[in-house]
This record gives structure tokens, sequence and C-alpha cells, in this order.
């Protein structure tokens, strides 16, 4: 099938952020017990109800098995084997500013396309920079701060507003919601925190960078963004990993609070590391990501570009409990070689007149295999709840496969929840036509896909537009598109 | 500029095209006709390279060279151009970066310089008037939602952008209002030149009362059983192609 | 998971058989025996299972016996006389009393040359041959199957000779009365090749019955063969059903299954298909109208195996007091099925604040040249509709009871037996609030 080999030349570049950094790291004794998690949290000096909540996540994770309910099949994964706190030795009493940064570290972000630096920054936007398991830089703090905006590692929360972390840790996503939840909530050593006041309009995309470098290493960062009243916030996530021949683990959680009013809007352009041709090694990616729309009229929205990862586990949700709010689920996700994907989202709609959208872009090639997995809930005092959900499928090759289980639970007769799927391939026609204008058939493939996912890279903010286009093996030529 | 010799074409090994022998010169503009089925729209995408269908004896020659061994984007870029009966939709794509897209590609084959946005909307937006096309649809993608007149005008507004040295315009006048048709056949008749041939495959007569062509070949079941001037399109309308199959022609390539 | 009810663990299989049908054939009873077997090793299935997340089969577990009963107690009149009406319709009638044949209310004496009909008790317990893969289940698509193996009294034996034509309905009745009776039939349908025919399974219990009945239907429709398949579920209140409709279509057959379910407390449906040559066509229609506390659960799949098949699924529901629909609806395109076109949609009508649906449409797709799209919605009847048809005269139940009637047409249309598409348009207005003045309108 030709189509499927100009495809496959096109994705099939070589992954481009495999190189490792040497750095030398501070790694605590392999594998996972009490003492780790009380090791952990020493390292981070964290206060005492820290501790405590993580080791009753330890317990309750002990109490767990592995969720084999997808449409997924991994390896076995050995938590006694792996590394649960990495960090890079010169950053060990955190840098004040980007001046004392490991330039090894700088260097790296740089290659990445990630520029710490704040005078070689594109405008507008803030970046916090994790690496394997810790915060190293976050850019443009004093700007934000003088809204009220609060920007930092997740472990600077936890000893300068000890009093939000409390208030909302695992207000979204309890320690015990799932096997990798409990997992993060018991071992996470970093990750970003933030906080927007009472009406205040965040004026500058907010970005956490995740990196994963050291070998045997999970990565457990989690997020926590509360969007105080009125309050507006978009933030992107971008993620890499070196190529490495065994399997990582990425266990994230990241959880948002939209109170009264205000909107969160969430972008990932997921790049870990897949895999070789073969599908060995690659990051397996288990990540708990919810929103809680917990006040009237608030807004959360999450757009995802899944490209990477030898696995992909997720289920970016949202809450709608607040009277007239509005949840948003935009989704590209690409499995190739032996990659697998099971992602969607949740709906549940819990408040009156709430809204929620649905837009997945599924797109399977080589032996990837490729499913949308959704809920739409709506509760009985949900009334006036609307739902549209648009799933599509590309299939490109013989042997990889698109799945669609979309779950629709209704219990309030006001609701009206509409679904369409659709599975198809780049038409033979279509191909043509393109070819048959000049255009090569490695121009005509990504020009076809890019316009599959057009609505959902719409959503996404322009830097991230980009890079997910190109991701995509798609150049973007000009502004005429 | 084209010469088809003996050609024979099979589609799940069934033969469309049984020895066709056909010359076109610079200059010329040919009006291949016949009744549904006769083998004219299979023609015209074999020679854009449709790679559906197998050519089992014959060859075409362009300019010289073996057309056959060129693929579909070669044969684009060295200006053999196929307006399509069915214009293809491409969701999400718009009209304007597929036809930035594909200028350009030709543009680099030649070793032009590509044109930047500014120079490319200007000229898009002046070709769009001529062939009386709304600018909003350059914003849409590709062929989606358009109307049938609508998807015609922006077959013609490619040929014109794109400027082949052969056009290939499969039924293009199907379909179309008399008012959209004259726009079309002025948009061909636009593209008249020395150093340029143009192919007309259509089923009736009406657009050759627009664009008077200086041969009409006639296709019935793989064959062209008649060549004449543009007075034989004109005998078929009458007598219809009945006339034809009814006649000794087909007997005596039968 | 394996919960072993009380009620029959302590059932001695063994007694039962022998007064069963097939009890003097050997393998009959080894058959039996291995099937009770694997149903008391898999036990009940429990809401972890995600083919059982909605459906809680408690209600059956708890029962108290779960072994048929062997002697059939007598039709009750109203049964006798849909019967009678049935035979004056010219139907090729066979009537089941609690499981077992009831010669005498059936009319099965002119079928046409080719075709034959019987009743598998009489197969079982005979001389004519019954192969044992049609009596054994090849594929148990739920753990039913073997219970239903384990203790099938009766059923239908449909063979049609090849190139036979069945003008006329095979109507099969399945009456069910009295208290706390379990009744398994075993239809199987042997369809040669292009052969065309059309099978009515109408089951209908008793307003007092509290049956369980668990049905399996298999059905083969041979290359070339139209075969067409309504099942109308009537039962009574506190019945409960659960049933599995199998077909597996050889090359460019036809297979349609329609399912309608009016009454009953908790009904289950299993209906699959699998096209397993090229060039079949397989129509799955549905509609179900549910009140009270029923519970109906529809779960189909269709197995697209061989390239250049269709298939097309359309379901609808109705939901109203405190009833709850369950729709799973699976299309699987294996491995080199190209060309596969599936096309499914189920719309639901929920019109109580008590009602619920839980909605499933799956697609699992293993070719890549394939079209293949899904649809479903879940609304309520439109403000605009009632306020349009009001303020044409209608008062408000008419117009609900229009607009109601306008949603299940879609499905009801599309049956070719003119005696049941008229059955189910009355069954559907007698539920409605003024669905004579309905009639009348249309």
């Amino acid at each position: 099938m030709t189509t499927t080999q100009q495809l496959n030349e096109l994705i099939n570049r070589e992954y481009q952020h495999g190189f490792y950094t040497q750095l030398e790291a501070d790694t605590i004794p392999l594998g996972l017990n009490e003492s780790t998690i009380r090791l952990i949290s020493a390292k981070k000096n964290e206060p005492a109800f820290m501790l405590e909540w993580r080791l009753k996540a330890y317990q309750h994770w002990l109490t767990l098995s592995e969720p084999r309910w997808a449409n997924l099949d991994w390896s076995p994964i050995d938590y006694q084997n792996a590394y649960y706190y990495s960090a890079p030795k010169s950053e060990k009493n955190g840098p004040r500013d980007l001046s004392e940064i490991d330039p090894e570290l700088l260097r790296t972000y740089e290659k990445l396309g990630i520029p710490l630096k704040e005078q070689k920054m594109l405008a507008g936007v803030a970046v916090d920079a994790v690496f394997d398991s810790v915060s190293v830089a976050t850019t443009f703090k004093q700007n934000l701060s003088t809204l009220g905006i609060i920007f930092c590692p997740f472990s600077e929360a936890v000893q300068k507003y000890p009093d939000l972390v409390k208030q909302y840790l695992g207000s979204v996503v309890p320690y015990t919601d799932n096997f990798f939840a409990s997992l993060n909530a018991a071992v996470f050593s970093d990750g970003s925190f933030c906080y927007i006041p009472p009406g205040v309009h965040c004026p500058m995309e907010l970005s956490t960078y995740f990196r994963i470098n050291a070998k045997n290493t999970g990565q457990f960062e989690r997020t926590l963004i509360i969007a105080d009243k009125d309050a507006y916030v978009s933030y992107l996530e971008g993620c890499t990993a070196p190529m490495r021949d065994e399997h990582q683990l990425h266990a994230a959680v990241v959880e948002l609070i939209a109170l009264e009013g205000a909107r969160i809007k969430y972008a990932t352009v997921q790049n870990w590391y897949p895999g070789d041709k073969e599908g060995k090694g690659g990051i397996y990616n288990f990540v708990t990501k919810r929103g809680d729309c917990r006040g009237e009229k608030s807004h959360i929205s999450w757009t995802q570009v899944e490209t990477g990862s030898a696995i992909t586990w997720k289920y970016p949700s949202v809450i709608l409990r607040g009277n007239g709010s509005v949840g948003e689920f935009y989704s590209v996700a690409l499995s190739n070689n032996h990659q697998q994907a099971d992602t969607g989202t949740k709906m549940i709609h819990i408040g009156r007149d709430t809204k929620s959208t649905v837009l997945s872009k599924g797109i399977s090639a080589g032996y990837g295999q490729n499913t949308y997995r959704g809920l739409i809930k709506v509760l009985s005092g949900a009334e006036n709840a609307r739902n549209y959900t648009q799933c599509d499928s590309l299939l490109l090759g013989e042997h990889c496969g698109a799945h669609t289980f979309p779950y629709i639970e209704v219990k309030n007769p006001s609701a009206k929840v509409e679904h369409e799927a659709s599975t198809s391939r780049i038409g033979e026609e279509q191909l043509f036509y393109c070819t048959q204008r000049g255009i090569s058939p490695e121009n005509a493939v990504s020009m076809i896909v890019s316009g599959f996912c057009k609505a959902v890279f719409q959503e996404l903010p322009m830097e991230f537009s980009v890079e997910a286009q190109k991701l995509l093996g798609v150049s973007l030529e000009g502004s005429t598109g | 500029m084209l010469s088809i010799k003996n050609l024979h074409v099979c589609i799940d090994g069934k033969e469309i095209l049984r020895g066709i022998n056909l010359d076109v010169k610079a200059g010329e503009v040919h009006a291949i006709m016949g009744p549904n089925a006769s083998g004219k729209s299979t023609l015209a995408q074999l020679l854009a390279g449709r790679e559906i269908y197998k050519v089992t004896a014959g060859s075409v020659h362009y300019l010289g060279r073996d057309l056959l061994a060129m693929s579909p984007e070669r044969r684009a870029c060295e200006g053999v151009f196929l307006a399509f009966q069915y214009p293809v939709e491409i969701p999400g794509v718009s009209n304007a970066l597929f036809l930035k897209t594909a200028l350009n590609a030709i543009r680099k084959y030649h070793r032009l310089p590509e044109l930047d946005a500014m120079d490319f909307l200007t000229l898009v937006r002046e070709r769009m008037k001529r062939v009386g096309m709304d600018e909003a649809l350059l914003l849409r993608a590709v062929n989606e939602g358009f109307s049938g007149g609508e998807k015609k005008r922006n077959e013609i507004l490619q040929l014109n952008i794109l400027q082949p040295r052969l056009a290939i315009l499969d039924e293009t006048d199907s379909g179309l209002d008399i008012d959209a048709l004259k726009l079309v056949a002025d948009g061909v008749n636009d593209m008249r030149g020395a150093d340029r041939a143009i192919i007309l495959v259509t089923h009736y007569q009406r657009l050759l009362d627009y664009i008077v062509p200086d041969a009409v070949h006639v296709l019935s079941q793989g064959c062209i059983v008649k060549s004449g001037g543009a007075d034989l399109a004109k005998d078929l309308e009458r007598h219809g192609y009945n006339w034809l199959e009814t006649g000794d022609l087909i007997k005596q390539i039968a | 998971m394996h919960v072993q009810p009380q009620s029959w663990q302590n059932v001695e299989l063994s007694l039962v058989p022998d007064a069963l049908a097939g009890h003097d054939s050997p393998w009959i009873l080894a058959a039996r025996k291995t099937a009770f077997k694997r149903f008391s090793e898999h036990g009940f299935p429990t809401k972890r299972e995600e083919e059982w997340k909605y459906t809680d089969v408690s209600l059956i577990s708890k029962r108290g016996s779960l072994a048929p009963d062997n002697i059939p107690p007598d039709a009750p009149s109203e049964a006798k006389l849909l019967a009678w009406a049935l035979s004056g319709e010219g139907m090729h009638l066979m009537v089941f009393v609690n499981g077992h044949f009831d010669s005498e209310l059936s009319t099965i004496d002119d079928l046409p040359d080719g075709v034959q009909l019987s009743s598998l008790a009489d197969m079982l317990d005979g001389d004519a041959n019954l192969p044992e893969s049609l009596f054994s289940q090849q594929h148990e698509h739920t753990i039913f199957a073997a219970l239903n193996n384990a203790f099938v009294t009766d059923g239908a034996v449909l063979k049609i000779a090849p190139d036979t034509v069945l003008e006329t309905p095979i109507y099969l009745f399945l009456i069910a009365s009295g208290h706390g009776v379990a009744i398994y039939p075993h239809i199987i349908v042997m369809a040669g090749e292009n052969s065309s025919a059309t099978v009515i399974e109408h089951y209908m219990g008793t307003l007092d019955a509290h049956n369980f009945t668990n049905a399996i239907t298999q059905i083969n429709v041979g290359a070339g063969a139209k075969i067409e398949h309504c099942k109308l579920i009537q039962e009574g209140p506190a019945a409960l059903h659960i049933a599995g409709v199998h077909a597996e279509q050889s090359k460019d057959s036809s297979f349609t299954s329609r399912s309608f379910v009016f009454s009953g407390r908790s009904v289950r449906n299993d209906i699959t298909s699998s096209l397993n040559e090229t060039g079949c066509l397989c129509t799955f229609d549905g509609l179900y109208l549910l009140d009270d506390k029923q519970h109906v659960d529809h779960h189909t799949r269709i197995d697209h195996i061989a390239p250049c098949c269709t298939s097309r699924e359309y379901y609808r529901g109705i939901l109203d007091g405190e009833s709850r629909g369950v729709f799973n609806g699976k299309v699987i395109v294996h491995h080199g099925a190209n060309q596969t076109d599936a096309h499914q949609t189920n719309h639901h009508l929920l019109l109580s604040k008590q009602a619920e649906i839980d909605t499933k449409p799956q697609l699992e797709i293993f070719a890549d040249d394939v079209k293949c799209t899904h649809g479903a919605t879940v609304g309520q009847l439109s403000d605009e509709g009632l306020f349009y048809l009001r303020s044409r005269g209608l008062d408000a139940d008419t117009a609900r009871s229009v607009l109601i009637y306008g949603f299940a047409n879609d499905i009801i249309n599309r049956i070719n037996t003119p005696y049941l598409r008229q059955r189910i348009e009355h069954l559907l207005l007698d539920r409605l609030p003024q669905g004579d003045m309905v009639k009348e309108l249309l």
C-alpha cells in the first residue's frame, strides 16, 4: 500500500529528542517502600501533612493492582526495579535565578527548543521546566507575582503556600482514585503549581516542559492549577525523553480547579519517546488528568496531541459541577509502529445547563492500535445538559487498528447527547487529486492528515499548533492555511 | 505534443480502452465525445496518471517523452492538467493552501522562486475574479460543501493558475447551467494559445458551441470510431450516438 | 465473581435431564451435563464483567429453582384466542406453552416442499438426526447459552432446502404462564442456498406469569439466502427474559434481525451475526418502548470477517417511568475484511425524570479499507415540534403521542410482514395517550 509507505516515511523520521544529557544526579536507592517515601518527603523538606498524605496513598496503593481493562497490552512493570527520585545534583538547593542553572541543562532545554533564558523567550510564555523529577527553572515568576499569580514548582508551593496546597491537593484526583494516581500521590517529587487570583486574566501562556533523562527512572510529577473566581489561564505542557531500550514509567497527575466564572485551557503536546520500530523501549504513559468545574459558569478545556509513548493511558476529564459550566476535550492521537494509545475523556454532568464538547481524531499507522474511550454521564440533576461528541479515525495500513468505545449514560430526560463516529482511510482519489496538481505524495499525505486534525490544532495556542503540525510531519507553508 | 499509439487499458481485468490512436499538436483543441461508459473518463484519468488503470499495450508520448513512465506529480509538473469530472473533497485543507502548495511545487520543479503569501494572494484574487468565483471559497476546505458549479469553477481556477501545457477537461460542462457553462467556456478559451493543447472530454455537444474544437473524436466501446472536424459534433447532436453504433463503422473495427 | 447462590447450587442436575427431551440418548445427556458444569463454574455474571456492566441478573439468581418444569399447563385462553387468530392469518404457526410444543394449537401441516419444521423435543426423542454441533452451542456468546443447553426443553428446528422461497412467515408463538416457571427454548434455522424465509418469534406472558425465559436462536444463512428474523417480546410484567439470537452468514446472503420489546420486567437480548463470506448484508433493527421499572438490554455484535460485506444497524428506544434501557452495539471489522461498509445508529428518547439510558456504540477496526460510521443520540421530544402540533390544534397529549409515533415509525415502516407491522403499530399506539386519536390522524 503506497499510502502507508508514504505516511510511514513521513512519520518514521527519527525521534529527535532522543539524546541523553550527562549530568551528575542525586538518586535515591532502587525500589519502593515506606522509607523511600519518607526519604523523598525529607529531601523535599515537606511539612508533616504531606508525608502523612503520601503514606496513606502508599498504603492504599498496596491494596490495588494495575488496571488492565484498557485496550492495551504492556509487559509487567517491576515497581521495585525503578528509581523514584532523581535530581540533577547541582540543583540540590534549587537555583535562585537562571545564572545558577547548570549550563548543560540550559543547553538541553535549548536543544529541545525550550529557551529558559528569559531574554530569548518568545513573548508571552512562562516556562516551568521539570527535569527528571525536579523543577529546574521557572521563568517570568516576578512578572507574574505582581498580578498575584503564583506559578512555581510544586515543592516550592508546599513550602510557601501550604494552605492552598492542603486545600486543593487531591480534591479532584484523590489518592484513592486509581492505581497510578495512588502511586503518584505516594512518590511524586515535583511538578508545577499555579494559582490565579480572583478576576485575574493571566497575561501569558504558562508552560511546563517535562523531560525524563535518567535511566530506570519513573517520572511522577503532579500539577495543580487553581483558577479563582473569574480568573483565566492558558497552560501548556510538553514532554520528551531520551531513547532507551527499556520502558520507562511516567505516571503523572494533573488537577484543575475552576471556581465561579473561571476558565482554564490546558494543552499538551506529548512527545515522549515512543520506542523503536520493533516496539522496543518507549515510555509507558499512565496519566490521570481531571478538571473540576466547581463554580457556576466555569470552563475547562483539554487539548492534547499525543504522538509519543509506547503506551498511552490517559483520559483528561471534566466534572461539570457548577451550573452552566462547560467542559471541552480536543484530541489528536497518533499511534505508529507498535504504539498503543487508549485515550479519551469523561464528561460528568452534575450541574444544570452544563455543556460538553468532545472532538477526537485518532490516526493509526504501522502496527499501531488507537482506542478512543469516552464516558458521557448525565446525572439526574443535570437539567438541560448538552453533549456533542465526534470521534473520527484515520487508518493508514492494514496492520493497524482503530477502536471506539463511547459510553453514554443519561439519567435526565432534558439532556441532549449526540455522538458521531467515523473510520476511514486516505482515499486513493484524494491522493490522486493532489498529485495531479503537482504535489508530491508525501506532502499530499501530510496535507490530508493535517486537514483531518485541523479542528483540534485550531484549539492549540499558536506555538504549540506549529509544533504539533511539525510532529505530524506537516509543514505549514505561509499564512494562507 | 501528445501522441497515443494503440493504447489498451484494463481495470480489474476488464478492457476499457482497446487500441486508441490519437495525435494532438500544440495550439489545438480536441474534443473527445462518446456515450456513457465508452472509456472517455478512463482515457482522461490515465493520461493524468491514475494508478488504478493498467496499460496492457501501446504507448503515450508527451513532448517526445514516455508519459506512462512518469508519476502523476511529475506529469503535473511537466504541464499535464486534468480538470476532474468529480473534484475531490479534502476536509480541513483550505483551498488557498492547496493551490499554493501545488503552484509552488510546480514552480520549484522548474527552478522558479516560490511565491510568497502576498504574491500568491494577489494572483489568486485576480484569477478568481476572472472565473467568477466567490473569494470566500478560498478559505473553505478544498471542494468541501461546494455546489456542483462551484466545484467546476474551482477546477477552472486551478487550470488558470497552474497554466499547464496540456489541459484535459473531463466533463467539465456536466451539471452546469448556461451561465456557468459560458463562464467555464470563457475560462478555457482564455487559455487557448499556440503552445498549449486542450482536450475536452464531453458527452454533449453544447460546450462545443462555446469552444470550437479543431478536431472531434468519437469514442465508443474503447475505440475511436470516428474523427472529424467541428461539424462532426453537430451531426452527433442531431442523430445521437446510435447513428454511429448502427452504422458500418463499428463493424469495420470489430 | 463466582456467585453460587443457594437456589441452584442444590439442584441435582442428574435428576433433571432424565425427564427432559433426549434422555435416552447418552450424547445428549452428556452434552447437558457439560453445559451445566460450564455454567456452574462460571456462575452468574456480575456487574464487574464489561458485558454485564449495566444489567443485574440477581433477579434470576435469587429465584428458586432454575430447572424447567416438565409438564406443560394448558394454554391460557387469551393465548389460545391469539393462536387461532394467527392461524387464521395463514401463518405457519408453532405454539409453545411454557417451553413445550403444543401441537393442537399449531398449524404446520401445509408447509411447502423443501421446508421441514419440527419440534426440537421430538427430534431429540425420536430417530430424526440432529447434529450434535447444532444442539450444543459452538459459540457461547454469554454464559446463559450454557444454561439453555443444559435445560433446553423444546424448540423449533426449521430446515429450508436450497432455492426454496417461503412466502408465508413461520410464526413461533411462545406462551408463558404460571408461577416460578423456567423456560428454555432453542430455535434452529438452517436456510439452504438461495432460499428465503421470514421467522417470527413472539414471546407472550400472562399478567401473572413469573417466568424466567432463557432462549437461544441459531440461524445458518446459506449462500445467497435471505432470512428475516423478527422477535417480539410481550412478556408479563414480572417476567425475566434472557436470550441470544446468533446468525452465521455465507456468501452473498442477507440476514435481517428485528427486535421489539414492549413488556417484561427485565429483558436481555444478545443479537449477533458473523459475516463469514464476501457479499453479505446484515441488518439489525430494534425498537423498545419501556415504562415502570422495566429494564431492557440489547447487546448486538456484527463480525465482519470476510471482505466486501455491508452491515446496517438502527435501534430506537423510548423510555418512560423508571425504566432503564441499555444498548451496546459492537461492530468488529477483522483483519482482512476490506471494503467493509458498516453503519450504525441508535437514538433514544427519555420521557421521564427517573428513566435512564446507557448506550455504547462500539467500533473495533482491524482493516484499513473500510467505511464505518456510528451515531448515537439521547434526547427528548422537541419543544418546537410540540408547539407546532399544538398550534395546529392538537392537545398536548396527542401532540406528544404523534411525535413519539414519528420517532418509532422509522423502525416500524421497515417491517416487511404486514401482519407484524400492524401488530407492532397497535402495540405502540395502545401505549400512547390518545393513541386512538393518533391512529385516526395517520
